[in-house]
């Protein structure tokens, strides 16, 4: 199983960017043999518009089945639960202080937005 | 004779020059406020309210029992408002730019349109002017397909007075597209200047002709003067920044009701738009259709 993190750097130890559309990369790290790769979400950065759907679709390429990171929208919100990912909302500072919470059960499933979209 | 009265600034009186010159003008005169965020035109004309026309825009609506997720429409979108992930399509009908392509691209032909309100269009007669103004629906960021439609209400016969809305987005290119000139309304202040030139690139990337009112003449500085001098922009009118103004404004009066000599200053403005416009055409009509498109 693949875990999708929202990063602004590429490796364990970078911060956990709170932002789901915007964040710049993600780290999606496998349970299963304990690799991870980065994966980058540049494009989105400069979206007007609709950065969360664009995320959603670029998660969901990478075959990730869980999302943490530290707010989502609540277009980003139906698309990722379309695309039946499940997400997890923490202030971990760091991806590998989210992935030990997620490890040890600690984090919970967010069942809304958390946020309001940017307009609108 | 198609004029915008367009500003980079907010507030620098494009309304009060729009409605003021539409009132000047001894004929019958078409206004349309295409400031369909906040139109205001409406306020400075007493009249009958003529008639209200709602305006839709077409989004997707998918038959899911023919969808097969194959996610073409989500790949064709570029504005992310349909997407599959190998089920129905999500639909973010805000996001919708009613384009039709995601139904154009179905292979299965399972998404159909469907009218989406996006606002009204307003009509009112008063006196020489035949206002038309556009009124978005409060939560609706789409503001071209309704400016679009607004346009449409365009006239052949008669001189029509465009009032943009501020800025330099999508909502005033929308507006200036396929005007005869512009009308840049600014103020002499280093922020009327800022924003003037934002405005002067975007009507010269369009390849209109384009003049400039300063309003509230005597604040700030001269270098909106020196600007528009270097740059061989022409200043074709100049309002002072006048209390009485500013008084007549805040009541809702025309200037050329408070100050009947105003009427004919307007009419001259008119006239040097008629010629500027002329010369243009003259110059070059085809160069500049095809370079507006």
């Amino acid at each position: 199983m693949k875990i999708a993190f929202t990063t602004s750097g590429n490796g364990l130890d970078a911060p956990l960017d709170s932002r789901f559309g915007r964040a710049p990369n993600f780290l999606v790290y496998d349970l299963n043999n304990e690799t991870f790769e980065i994966v980058d979400n540049q494009q989105n950065l400069n979206a007007a518009q609709g950065a969360g759907i664009q995320s959603a679709q670029a998660v969901a390429r990478t075959g990730a089945s869980a999302v943490v990171t530290g707010h989502c929208g609540p277009k980003a919100f139906r698309a990722l639960t379309a695309a039946g990912i499940t997400i997890y909302t923490t202030e971990a500072a760091t991806v590998a202080a989210a992935l030990a919470d997620y490890q040890a059960g600690a984090l919970v499933e967010t069942a809304a937005a958390d946020v309001e979209g940017h307009w609108a | 004779m198609i004029l915008a009265v367009a500003s980079g600034k907010g507030g620098t009186g494009k309304t009060t020059v729009s409605v003021n010159l539409a009132r000047s003008l001894d004929v019958e005169t078409q206004l349309l406020d295409c400031d369909v965020e906040e139109p205001n035109g409406y306020l400075f004309l007493d009249g009958e309210a003529g008639g209200s026309q709602e305006v839709t825009i077409p989004v997707p609506l998918v038959d899911a029992a023919l969808c097969d997720g194959c996610n073409a429409c989500g790949k064709f979108c570029e504005y992310n408002a349909i997407v599959s992930f190998g089920k129905i399509p999500v639909l973010f009908p805000e996001m919708c730019h009613g384009c039709g392509g995601c139904m154009k691209v179905c292979p299965r032909r399972a998404i159909q349109e469907t009218d989406k309100r996006i606002g009204v269009i307003e009509t009112m007669r008063s006196g020489n002017i035949t206002l038309d103004y556009g009124l978005l629906d409060v939560g609706v960021a789409m503001a071209p397909p309704l400016i679009r439609a607004v346009k449409k209400r365009i006239r052949n016969n008669t001189p029509v007075i465009l009032d943009a809305p501020p800025g330099t987005s999508c909502p005033v290119i929308a507006a200036l597209r396929d005007v005869d000139f512009v009308l840049l309304v600014t103020e002499p202040t280093p922020f009327g200047l800022h924003d003037l030139r934002l405005a002067v690139d975007v009507t010269r990337e369009m390849a209109i002709p384009f003049g400039v009112v300063i309003n509230r003449l005597g604040i700030g500085d001269e270098r909106t003067h020196d600007f528009c001098r270097k740059e061989n922009i022409p200043i074709l009118m100049e309002i002072p920044d006048d209390r009485g103004i500013a008084e007549a404004y805040s009541r809702g009066e025309l200037i050329v009701d408070a100050y009947p000599e105003y009427r004919n200053l307007f009419q001259q403005l008119f006239g040097r738009i008629l010629r500027l416009a002329q010369q243009n055409v003259t110059d070059d009509t085809s160069e500049r259709r095809s370079n507006a498109r």
